[in-house]
């Protein structure tokens, strides 16, 4: 086992305004080479503490090491270069409308190296093959579906061969082959480049097939975490009711309202 | 929209706005003549400028020999004291009048230069002696006031 | 104030009422320091724009050569319209011939420059708006980040200066435009003389205090429409509401600011001191 984790996170908290915490003290570690799964209901937390990792928010209390670099106190240059090393994979894809897929992949190729343009050339079609794409170079954002977006997105997030990797929300509104496609290449993007994964995701059933850990939040804790199997089996009861897809159980299915009968119009004649 | 496209129109629209404004300061403008002309100064001392103001023309013949370059008062003998830039290719005698004259009937002041008959010219700091103050509209009215009053006088002496 | 607001308003008592003014002011005051904040990091940060060109080029050529046909077109048809309604007072007090001088003042010192800029800033100032929001609401602007890329210096600041740069020439070229239409229908249409049209305007109007004001007042009407533009793109809640607002917001603001610097840049170019 690798001895330093890729992301240590202690006693993180985090709120916009002190009257309401955003997130509670989370304990979280992920190791060099894992795929991690951060699930919970929307409105948990999840993405707020991928934000925090990505040090675009800065903690209110706690630390967080994040390729060994103390995302709470970095300075501009410092937090590029750690961005530099990371990839993100943002929920739509957010590819730039206005140049084509190819210059998409190329975009950080060129921001960050100079590269003499056949090497440059050859680097984005490796990264759209890896992702099944390279047909689709000279097509524009716009006419692409959102499954091809998001693969195109994928290989712009890997152009610099990053050592962690985050997913928010990669599976939103997919069909069930692009599911299986996005999932494959989680997985063989995390092995082949030697790479850490986040994903951030509400698809129980899509991340439990990909992830080797996870770990559960629910009001901006981490009430649960282990293996797939592990939550799988959970007998903790928000968990479960998450897994199984239950309609009521600790989160409740009617929104919180007076009684019933006060808000009848009829009844009360 | 490729990159050389782009580039070509960038390129008409710059030339096209220099252009303009190459075409403003010429032809509607007074860039052409008289911006960077040599000068030499020379200085006027007048009971009263009237309305005349710093840039105003000087003219001779009715010809644009120069503008007026500052106006300042002389706390001791109580007048005002213009400064006159004169085009270099201009030569005025010592003994030329200064006047400030106005262009039109209600029209701006300016200065009109009489040259004298010296056979001395001006030199850069020079003086004009013989000066004539602009026309005040209250002491000519006053003026015409006085001599109409006076005609009646004499008259009734009589 | 949508009607919602003002039923809330009205239903307030005036202590109320007061409050919320006064909140609205401190708020916008506020927000004027945080857009000045955003504008010094901005032009600090222009170096990319500056070493790569081609970005800001491709800048002048959405804000400036796209705006080519608006500012022509107009800049013919108001001189034109000066012509027209110069020469009907004028010719009433016998001073027909000074048709020129009138045209070429009015559009040099202030209908050049005013009347481009508003032009600019609904044309471009809303389009750099509602791009720069749509690139913020789709998760561009952040993606950008998230690669380490600054989006103000690769983004805003290659549009502010293709702004900056190119409102000057659009006013000039509004100028020239009307001073042409201004003699087409003077002199060609009615039959001014031509010689006095053109002679008297040269006499007139002066380069140092006519054409250069006019050249400093288009470069500040740049600035302003262009930093209006880029700060509520950049400031728009990423979602349709809030950029279509944004965009009205830029077109609003910046007419109001060019009206406003206007009077103050005249007042302190033309009257007064010598």
């Amino acid at each position: 086992m690798p001895s330093t984790p890729i992301i240590e996170i202690r006693n993180l908290s985090f709120a916009y305004e002190p009257s309401r915490p955003v997130l509670r003290n989370i304990e979280l570690s992920v190791p060099r080479g894992a795929v991690v799964g951060i699930m919970g209901q929307s409105g948990c937390g999840k993405t707020t503490l991928l934000r925090v990792i990505m040090g675009a928010l800065t903690p209110s209390a706690g630390s967080a090491r994040v390729l060994g670099h103390d995302v709470a106190n970095l300075r501009r240059e410092p937090l590029f270069e750690m961005r530099r090393k990371m990839g993100m994979l943002f929920q739509f894809g957010a590819l730039f409308t206005d140049i084509s897929v190819y210059e998409n992949v190329a975009f950080p190729l060129r921001e960050h190296l100079s590269l003499p343009e056949p090497l440059l050339n050859d680097l984005v079609m490796m990264k759209l093959q890896a992702v099944g794409l390279r047909g689709a170079a000279h097509l524009m954002p716009t006419e692409l579906s959102g499954g091809m977006a998001r693969r195109v997105a994928l290989a712009r997030s890997i152009a610099l061969d990053p050592q962690l990797m985050l997913y928010d929300e990669p599976f939103t509104g997919l069909d069930p082959i692009s599911f299986g496609v996005i999932t494959r290449l989680i997985r063989e993007l995390n092995d082949s480049l030697g790479a850490t994964s986040i994903i951030v995701t509400h698809d129980v059933q899509e991340a439990l097939g990909v992830v080797d850990y996870v770990y559960f939040m629910a009001g901006g804790r981490v009430i649960a975490q282990g293996t797939p199997d592990e939550i799988r089996s959970s007998a903790e009861p928000f968990v479960n009711q998450f897994v199984n897809g239950r309609s009521d159980g600790p989160v409740p299915f009617h929104y919180p309202a007076p009684q019933y009968r006060a808000d009848l119009e009829l009844a009360e004649h | 929209m490729n990159r050389s496209t782009i580039d070509l129109w960038v390129g008409v629209f710059v030339a096209a706005g220099l252009g303009a404004l190459l075409f403003l300061a010429l032809k509607v403008g007074n860039l052409a003549s008289f911006s960077t002309a040599q000068t030499y100064q020379v200085f006027a001392k007048f009971a009263n400028i009237g309305g005349l103001k710093v840039r105003a023309p000087i003219k001779s013949a009715g010809v644009v020999v120069g503008r007026v370059a500052d106006i300042r008062f002389d706390n001791e003998s109580y007048e005002a004291i213009v400064a006159m830039n004169v085009d270099s290719g201009f030569q005025f005698p010592r003994d030329t009048t200064a006047k400030i004259l106005t262009s039109g009937l209600l029209g701006e002041q300016y200065i009109g230069l009489e040259a004298g008959g010296d056979g001395v010219m001006l030199k850069h700091g020079d003086r004009l002696r013989l000066t004539q103050s602009a026309v005040v509209l209250e002491n000519l009215i006053s003026q015409f006031l006085f001599n109409k009053a006076a005609e009646g006088k004499p008259e009734e002496k009589k | 104030m949508d009607l919602k607001g003002m039923r809330a308003a009205a239903q307030m008592g005036l202590r109320a009422r007061l409050e919320r003014l006064g909140g609205t002011v401190t708020g916008q005051v506020w927000r004027l320091g945080y857009a000045s904040r955003f504008l010094g990091y901005m032009v600090l940060h222009s170096g990319t724009a500056m070493r790569r060109f081609g970005l800001t080029m491709k800048e002048i050529y959405f804000a400036g050569v796209l705006s080519l046909v608006i500012i022509l077109v107009s800049g013919l048809f108001v001189g034109m319209v000066l012509a027209l309604q110069g020469y009907e007072t004028l010719q009433r007090y016998g001073s027909s011939e000074a048709l020129g001088v009138l045209v070429a003042l009015s559009l040099v010192r202030e209908l050049g420059p005013v009347v481009a800029g508003l032009l600019f800033a609904s044309r471009a100032g809303s389009a750099i708006t509602a791009e720069i929001g749509l690139m913020k609401a789709t998760e561009q602007l952040s993606a950008m980040e998230m690669m380490a890329v600054d989006p103000i210096a690769r983004v805003v600041a290659p549009r502010f200066w293709g702004g900056v740069l190119s409102m000057p020439l659009l006013a000039a070229l509004f100028s020239a435009m009307g001073i042409f239409g201004g003699y087409l229908v003077g002199v060609q249409l009615i039959g001014v003389d031509a010689g006095a049209f053109w002679s008297q305007m040269q006499a007139a109007v002066d380069v140092r205090n006519d054409i250069l004001n006019g050249v400093i007042k288009s470069l500040v009407f740049g600035v302003a429409v262009t930093w209006i533009a880029v700060f509520e793109g950049y400031d728009a809640p990423p979602t349709a509401e809030g950029v279509s607002r944004a965009t009205t917001r830029t077109v609003v603001t910046s007419s109001l600011a060019i009206l406003a610097l206007d009077f103050v840049l005249t007042a302190l170019m033309f009257t007064g001191g010598p």
